[in-house]
């Protein structure tokens, strides 16, 4: 059986960018190690009243022997709820959840992150057994480069306001002839053209966000349209083989 | 000895929490975390005659105490369901109940009479989607439409039937009365309320449908109030559903004349939240020397 919600602890939480957090939590029993792959999530419930009523998905950023690191942007109030837990008071997580990257692939691979989809990469990175290439987009400000460089080979930045980097977009100069396989996490308009650059060509997979309800599959509200059906982003994803998505605009 | 048990049209479940239609997909994703065993019984994800790949956009959207959901009934149909998903359901030890909608009566009628033919324990008759445009909620809102597809359904069901009232019915007494009368074994009640949200910068609705489903806690009162109200008008058993939490929303529910409840948007919230209820709920009647649930059934 799995487990359910199950309390932890913060062990730090902080702020790195305008409002990008990196929040490492640890368990209160010595015996239990975090569980996971890159590309899976945890939901997290950081607040004891039912206003947010749903609990957060957050990406597995790290896992670090008895460390759970995520990285995560304030978007509304159940994340922001999230950024104001100090050190020391506890949370509620469920997990980790979804599917996750395929980290047994061999050959030249390249990472390809749009903003906070830099989450997964760090762990991504890191589990993988091959060369690797990361190619991160921001929009101005750049974070958490220095937790990634030690994994990989070579690493290429964007920002769309000159101030580091390529002056544009990140798949301006993604050059996907260069890999055998591609994983991807970011913006909707960022994927979409990175499964299109490939075609054909290279193997692309996607990590795909939604608005999550139960984590668990059962709700079906997170689902996507995919060549094969209906999929939920929870169960069979959030990492999709990229030309089996169709993404609607 | 506190006795948990109660028995709904027939049918024994061994205590008053019942997983509530769409929220709980067929149990496979919930088996993983607890023993199905433990619940009174499953109501599955509401099922259509034919194959429903549900609505487009978002899905689900939260509110303040609660979410509005347009999932739109994406199910398998019925023969899939009988092939894939009841036998592994049949295996769980609980008692099953198999959500119903439809589009037209046709509709129910034939999917009622395919599921006869198997060892469901009960149909809910849902008259009440919000989410699929012209049916479900047609039905759910006029006492006189409902009573046409219940007597209808009635003639050919041979399992016991409980329907699922919309709460944006015009009248729910009147409703209710309407469906009992149709020949309705039991009711359930309530559904979602028909709500919306915007996105104001867009300036468009948040759903492609528009119009949602209402679910959570911010719908308790309400639902309690027409439990308390729909109790007093009819004689068959009623299922009290809307934002239930905890054992305490259980027993004012029961208090207020529910034979059993659902727990619905509460398993998003937390997988195990029925487990947990059940326990709360044993633990609440142990120390306010309660024997059986009809001890406090519509006491209020």
């Amino acid at each position: 059986m799995k487990e359910g919600y199950r309390e932890v602890i913060v062990y730090s939480n902080k702020q790195i960018a305008s409002n990008i957090y990196e929040m490492k939590v640890v368990s209160d029993k010595d015996e239990l190690r975090f569980e996971g792959k890159s590309g899976q999530f945890y939901m997290v419930r950081g607040w004891e009243s039912l206003d947010p009523y749903l609990s957060r998905p957050i990406s597995i950023c790290n896992i670090e022997e008895d460390r759970l690191t995520f990285l995560y942007e304030v978007r509304g109030k159940g994340t922001h709820l999230i950024s104001t837990l100090e050190s020391g008071h506890s949370l509620e997580i469920l997990g980790p959840l979804g599917n996750g990257f395929n980290i047994n692939i061999k050959g030249n691979i390249a990472l390809v992150s749009g903003g906070i989809g830099i989450a997964p990469m760090i762990y991504l990175a890191k589990s993988l057994h091959a060369n690797v290439d990361f190619y991160c987009g921001f929009r101005n400000e750049i974070y958490y480069i220095d937790e990634i460089e030690e994994n990989v080979e070579n690493i290429f930045i964007s920002t769309e306001d000159d101030s580091k980097g390529y002056n544009g977009f990140i798949t301006e100069i993604l050059k996907p002839e260069q890999y055998d396989v591609i994983f991807t996490c970011g913006p909707l308009p960022m994927m979409k053209r990175v499964v299109e650059m490939c075609k054909g060509k290279v193997r692309v997979y996607a990590s795909m966000e939604s608005r999550i309800a139960c984590g668990i599959g059962a709700c079906l509200g997170c689902t996507i349209e995919t060549k094969s059906g209906i999929k939920r982003i929870c169960k069979e994803g959030p990492v999709f083989y990229g030309e089996e998505v169709l993404f609607n605009d | 000895m506190t006795d948990l048990t109660v028995n709904i049209c027939g049918t024994d479940l061994k205590n008053p929490v019942i997983a509530a239609s769409g929220t709980f997909g067929f149990g496979r994703e919930f088996s993983e975390y607890f023993s199905l065993s433990r619940l009174g019984g499953i109501s599955s994800k509401g099922l259509t005659l034919n194959r429903r790949e549900g609505n487009t956009g978002i899905r689900i959207y939260e509110t303040t105490g609660g979410l509005l959901n347009s999932i739109g009934l994406q199910n398998p149909g019925i023969d899939e369901f009988i092939e894939n998903e009841l036998p592994f359901m049949e295996q769980q030890g609980t008692v099953i109940m198999a959500n119903v909608g439809g589009n037209t009566i046709d509709e129910y009628i034939k999917a009622v009479d395919k599921l006869n033919e198997t060892n469901i324990d009960i149909i809910e008759l849902n008259i009440s989607c919000p989410n699929v445009k012209k049916g479900g909620m047609a039905f759910g809102i006029k006492a006189e439409t409902a009573y046409k597809v219940v007597s209808e359904v009635r003639q050919i069901c041979k399992k016991p039937l409980i329907v699922k009232l919309s709460p944006n019915a015009e009248d729910i007494v009147h409703m209710a009365e309407s469906c009992v009368k149709a020949g309705a074994d039991g009711l359930s009640l309530v559904n979602t309320f028909s709500g919306m949200a915007i996105d104001i910068k867009s300036r468009k609705p948040i759903f492609d449908n528009i119009i949602a489903g209402l679910s959570g806690p911010g719908i308790k009162p309400i639902a309690l109030r027409m439990v308390y109200q729909v109790s007093k008008a009819v004689d068959v058993p009623i299922l009290g559903i809307g934002g239930i939490m905890d054992y305490k929303d259980v027993v004012e529910f029961i208090m207020v004349g529910a034979w059993a409840i659902q727990v619905g948007s509460g398993n998003f919230k937390n997988p195990k939240v029925t487990l947990d209820i059940i326990e709360g709920l044993k633990e609440f009647m142990i120390e306010e020397g309660i024997k059986s649930l009809e001890e406090i059934r519509g006491i209020i």
